[in-house]
């Protein structure tokens, strides 16, 4: 047997959208036409940039507070993204670095380019930073963004959602995706969402409302578990611990 | 039914979407308070081994036109061909990856980086330096893996096992960088067209 694991598992690519998607219409000239080369991930691939837990400041996860003035909070209903990064093997993703980024409670970006009506709130940026622990758990506090109008359909509507980048523990695991809440009718009306062929990988980007964990007159929990692709593992390697 | 093997599914990408420079880049946007500066803007950190080099390019579309929302990171080995997070003797002074949103008139992105090293490949034989470059933007699904090779390694190129899979040749020449003088090497991706720039399945 081998004691090196062979790279990491090859991405299922029916499984995530595909570059083309018309619906979205901006993808019809951002898509690649030719096929994808595919090659095996090597030393370059199976490595990636470092973050030390230094690198975040005391309100990074906090996004009703990191941008608000001394005393002021954001606007809006009050809620914790909790869940865990793991790879494709149930292992946890420790130490990695978690980016958020959303639009305010009334569904407004801070951005130069944006063109919805909405306004501003003074008191939130829209952007976040979080770690894993050592076993891939996280946790961020923030308002609950609200949907949003852009110019593709003349009636197309984002649902709420959160945007997350990950790092992973190599480049090969890098990964931009976006959190959607339980019970939204607009999730299955988009065509970003809808350029995910299979309904249940739809879902695995749905986070659950979780009313136990709620904090009374505080805020509600949603849960958010990640997944990462993992590593070719030798056999003996082939522990299915957390599962 | 079969047995069940319990391998989870990768969570699937979403596009970064137009505004991933509040999350990724707030102060190139233009918006950043708590952070002194963004992730990704200095490569370098001090007194780095190797050969100083600048990377610059567009990302370009379909029409032509230049994209201007996108951000482009890159990953790289150090002069010596160490990696970070790989290899503990990796410079100490330099970080082996950047990113940068590309300007929200210009388009242009860029990265004051070194010179890589060369990486082994799974065989063991060296490649030709590259800088692994991954782009995301709006219209972006899931992120796009492309390499830079330089223009003047034509020796290790011809023999870099990743361009000898490229069955096209014609474009290989899509994953060279242009030299501009002065370290200054260009490297625009064409998302589309005849000559598309390659991207990987990695
Ligand atoms: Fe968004």
């Amino acid at each position: 047997m081998t004691t090196k694991p062979p790279g990491y598992k090859t991405r299922d690519r029916q499984w995530h959208p595909p570059g083309l998607t018309p619906a979205y219409k901006t993808s019809v000239t951002r898509s690649p036409t030719r096929a994808l080369i595919s090659m095996p991930t090597s030393a370059g691939e199976e490595a990636g940039p470092v973050f030390g837990h230094d690198i975040l400041g005391p309100m990074d996860n906090d996004l009703i507070l990191n941008w608000a003035a001394p005393g002021e909070m954001a606007m809006g209903p009050r809620i914790l993204v909790r869940g865990r990064v793991t790879d494709d093997n149930g292992r946890g993703v420790g130490n990695t670095l978690i980016e958020v980024w959303q639009a305010n409670a009334g569904g407004r970006y801070r951005h130069a380019n944006e063109g919805y009506r909405a306004p501003l709130d003074p008191n939130f940026g829209g952007y976040g930073r979080v770690m894993t622990d050592a076993e891939g758990y996280y946790e961020f506090r923030t308002v609950q963004p609200g949907p949003y109008p852009w110019p593709n359909g003349m009636m197309d509507w984002r649902p709420s959602h959160i945007h997350f980048s990950l790092f992973g523990h190599s480049f090969a695991q890098r990964l931009i995706t976006q959190m959607y809440f339980e019970g939204d009718p607009l999730i299955w009306m988009c065509p970003i969402v809808g350029g995910i062929d299979d309904a249940e990988a739809i879902k695995s980007l749905v986070a659950a409302l979780d009313m136990a964990e709620t904090l009374p007159m505080d805020a509600r929990v949603y849960r958010f578990d990640i997944v990462l692709r993992g590593r070719r593992q030798t056999f003996f390697e082939n522990r299915w611990e957390g599962l | 039914m079969v047995q069940n093997h319990r391998i989870l599914k990768e969570s699937p990408s979403q596009t970064a979407g137009p505004y991933v420079h509040i999350g990724c880049t707030p102060n190139a946007a233009g918006i950043g308070k708590p952070w002194a500066e963004d992730l990704g803007a200095t490569m370098i950190t001090g007194a780095a081994e190797g050969s100083r080099i600048r990377i610059v390019g567009n990302v370009i579309d379909g029409t032509d036109g230049i994209v201007r929302d996108a951000m482009v990171e890159i990953f790289q080995a150090d002069a010596q061909g160490r990696l970070k997070s790989a290899d503990e003797a990796a410079d100490p002074h330099f970080t082996g990856w950047g990113r940068c949103a590309c300007d929200l008139k210009t388009g242009v992105y860029s990265f004051d980086t070194v010179k890589p090293g060369r990486l082994p490949w799974v065989d063991g034989k060296l490649q030709a330096p590259h800088v692994t470059v991954w782009v995301v933007a709006r219209g972006i699904n899931i992120g796009l893996h492309t390499r830079l090779y330089f223009p003047d390694e034509e020796a290790a190129n011809a023999e870099d096992p990743v361009l000898k899979r490229i069955e096209h040749a014609h474009r290989i020449p899509t994953l060279i960088a242009r030299a501009e003088g002065e370290g200054t090497y260009r490297f625009d991706i064409r998302l589309q067209g005849g000559d598309e720039t390659v991207f990987f399945d990695m």
